[in-house]
């Protein structure tokens, strides 16, 4: 047993330090830990940035434009890039459809997006939620008809996040509705320029367009945009959804908002001293402070498995993770008390200009809309119930 | 990074375990501590022939030195088979030996097994603050005796030496002033009364009046000492309860697969499932900080030897309760049963909740790190 970082990832951690301090742009790095909201030109030209440096996507082979790191590695860079608030580089083309694209694409496909994928050139979203088809996933109903050299989509997806800004979006349809549920189900590539597609903003409980419904009306997509076999596609969805297990548990964010949390609970006074020395206060904040290096640990203890079983182990740190993020959330709102009331949303979107100093990233009007925001996180990615059924039926054999 | 335990790490752990499903399985560790004695002298020479005694001794003692990761996987085995003789005793004052200095050749006597140690360091006003003592030094220091009444001593009715705080100056809750003293358990001015506890171990009670006494250390300087031999502790407590929970969760899984109601194994039913996810993911969580606060606890650093031993013992405290609850519970009519095995590691749980530290007390004392306020 050892728990230490050897040499030479400590080495790698000075150098992601020093690529951050150099390159990350001073106010994406305020926004993000001020708790606004970022555009999609924010998250671009930081994705840009890192694709110039080669480490974009730190999870691919080499030979696709990886960076060979190791699992340690890639922890290491995840937890820096969020330490210092740095924009995240958006999964769902980088670490959801690109593994999908090499894993069983075509020759064509890989050619033609994975460059695009690895240098932010298209904006991807994901078409797996439907109405009717949340957690039970292959309930979905939007249908492909083979129609010539084309399938014809129709139907509904939903909970598309970012989908307005989209230029392609991964949907998995139903190309045999006689079949098993999961065995009818196709996975497409579809231009969201294509006729027939209409996307509609959900706004949510913090009034952020942040998800959307899309619809496909009679949408023509060539069948070269089949990825794999037609049938095969709930095979791909589940190994899309077992890679990239140890991110979700978002330890370096965390640890970015625990810091934020307490810098804020010294500015706010209570009786005259600062808040974090109240003891009921500072109870509640060492009880998440410790649940977060546990779950730091766990984190390690997953990555130094990996290579042999990389196993049902992401639930736990998909439940622990978020509600360790939904904790820190509640108590900033706690903590700024009735400060937190006021709603700028103006302010959110950064478009009263962003201050220049250390203050103001304290700013405690953003903090009940990023709580409202986070109730999310337990109920996306499969809700932290589906969770501990996976739990139960695949690591306790029950 | 590597969370593995060492291959003679391992093939201590596998023998230590190969001799209590062996020798001390439930129906003998049950005849033994409801003996008068309390202890069998039998599992006591087989811990000393595994070489247990000698592990966390340094080597220029006849030890093997070996340190707290090491002892990690000897405590897991020792919660999982609910070993009850006096192991953790001895070896919590061999740390405090080790630490203080000065009694090389009774170390070399606790790591051939010769000798059992018993640390007597809480009194009836002082709960979980080890430097509130009201016991006290008297008489030169080459000829000091202690005074004073020490509660809760685990192992003090089996120990041939005790280990006992008392104070040399200051006042009642200073750390200042604080001495650690050996006392001969057959010496003159000592009354023990040993009893039994609720997890089966024996504990004592123990006056001392002007009773002989050799002093560790300088006068009054032992708190620093103290705090790092109960630190060292309480780590190895929390390798014991990971090992008590992680056998208590096995036997509970096994229950749910087994026990059929409704025409139905009860694992098949949903709120079941969730609890014993919910059980799964407290025990990881504990499990992490046990490892965490077995690699820091030898550390030299004092506030991060605090800081995780701290978080460890709250977050290893917490679950325990959850499991040890959950589990009798999910057990049924038969977890409150004396006779379930299931209600032991509960029992044993909940002692360990109460030494060296409950999670409130942990709790406060991460809060109170200097660190913690740094933003």
């Amino acid at each position: 047993m050892d728990l230490n970082y050897s040499p030479e990832d400590d080495a790698f951690r000075q150098q992601v330090r020093d690529f951050l301090a150099a390159n990350l742009p001073p106010d994406l790095r305020r926004k993000v830990r001020g708790h606004l909201r970022l555009g999609k030109d924010d998250y671009v030209r930081w994705h840009r940035i890192v694709a110039a440096q080669g480490w974009a996507a730190p999870g691919w082979p080499v030979e696709y434009g990886g960076t060979g790191w190791n699992a340690v590695q890639r922890h290491i860079w995840d937890e820096e890039c969020a330490l210092a608030g740095a924009p995240p580089i958006l999964p769902f083309g980088v670490n959801m459809v690109a593994p999908v694209i090499m894993a069983f694409g075509s020759a064509a496909q890989k050619a033609h997006f994975l460059p695009r994928i690895l240098h932010c050139d298209d904006w991807w979203c994901q078409g797996y939620s439907e109405p009717g088809a949340g957690s039970d996933l292959a309930s979905l109903a939007t249908t492909a008809v083979r129609d010539g050299g084309h399938y014809v989509v129709n139907g509904q997806k939903t909970w598309t996040t970012l989908a307005q800004h989209a230029d392609m979006i991964f949907c998995l349809v139903r190309t045999d509705p006689a079949a098993r549920k999961q065995d009818g189900i196709s996975f497409l590539l579809i231009d969201m320029k294509s006729p027939g597609i209409t996307v509609r903003p959900i706004v949510m409980l913090d009034e952020e367009h942040e998800v959307n419904e899309v619809f496909f009306d009679n949408v023509r997509v060539p069948v070269e945009n089949l990825v794999g076999k037609e049938n095969q596609g709930w095979t791909y969805a589940k190994f899309l959804l077992g890679h990239e297990r140890t991110g979700i548990a978002a330890v370096g964010r965390s640890k970015r908002e625990l810091r934020f949390l307490k810098a804020l609970a010294l500015r706010q006074q209570l009786g005259g001293r600062p808040l974090l020395d109240d003891p009921v206060f500072a109870a509640k904040i060492a009880q998440v402070e410790i649940e977060l290096m546990a779950l730091e640990v766990t984190v390690l203890r997953t990555i130094a498995q990996e290579d042999r079983a990389p196993g049902p182990q992401a639930s736990l740190l998909k439940i622990k993770g978020t509600e360790v993020q939904q904790a820190l959330a509640e108590l900033m709102v706690e903590a700024a008390g009735p400060a937190a009331l006021p709603f700028d949303s103006a302010l959110l979107e950064g478009r009263h200009g962003i201050a220049h100093d250390s203050a103001d990233e304290m700013q405690a009007a953003p903090l009940a809309a990023y709580y409202f925001n986070y109730r999310k996180t337990s109920i996306y990615g499969g809700s932290n119930e589906i969770q501990k059924n996976i739990i139960a039926r695949m690591i306790l054999g029950l | 990074m590597d969370f593995e335990p060492k291959e003679e790490q391992r093939q201590l752990a596998d023998a230590l375990r190969r001799w209590i499903e062996r020798d001390y399985g439930f129906a003998a560790r049950r005849d033994i501590i409801h003996s008068p004695a309390g202890e069998s002298p039998e599992a006591w020479r087989m811990l000393v022939e595994l070489g247990l005694t000698a592990l966390p001794v340094p080597e220029a003692q006849g030890g093997f030195g070996g340190g707290a990761a090491d002892m990690f996987f000897v405590m897991q085995e020792l919660g999982r088979g609910l070993v009850a003789e006096p192991y953790f005793a001895t070896v919590l004052g061999a740390r405090v030996l080790q630490l203080a200095g000065g009694q090389e050749e009774l170390l070399e006597r606790v790591a051939a097994g010769e000798v059992k140690l018993a640390c007597a360091l809480g009194e009836a006003q002082s709960r979980h603050d080890l430097a509130d003592i009201a016991a006290k030094v008297s008489g030169p220091v080459d000829a000091a005796a202690v005074s004073g009444v020490k509660t809760v001593v685990e192992g003090g009715g089996q120990a041939d030496m005790l280990i006992v705080s008392a104070r040399s100056h200051g006042g009642q809750r200073d750390r200042d002033g604080i001495s650690l003293l050996l006392v001969d358990a057959g010496t003159s001015g000592l009354v023990i009364r040993d009893g039994r506890a609720i997890d089966g171990r024996r504990c004592a009670g123990v006056t001392f009046d002007h009773a002989p006494a050799t002093l560790l250390g300088d006068p009054g300087t032992a708190w620093p000492v103290l705090e790092a031999a109960t630190d060292w502790g309480a780590a190895l407590l929390c390798a014991e309860a990971v090992g008590a929970m992680d056998a208590l969760f096995g036997a509970t899984l096994d229950y749910l697969k087994t026990r059929r109601q409704f025409g139905v194994p009860i694992g098949s039913f949903q709120a079941l499932q969730h609890r014993m996810a919910d059980m799964f993911i407290h025990l990881e969580q504990a499990r992490s900080m046990a490892m965490l606060a077995a690699a820091k606890a030898d550390s030299g650093d004092a506030e991060e030897r605090r800081r995780v031993v701290s978080a460890a013992r709250v977050r290893v405290g917490e679950a325990a309760r959850f499991v040890g609850q959950q589990a009798v519970q999910l057990h049924g009519g038969m977890g409150i049963t004396d006779e379930l095995p299931a209600a032991h590691w509960f029992k044993r749980l909940t002692a360990i909740g109460l030494t060296l530290g409950d999670v409130d007390h942990h709790l406060r004392r991460f809060a109170g790190q200097p660190g913690f306020r740094v933003a």
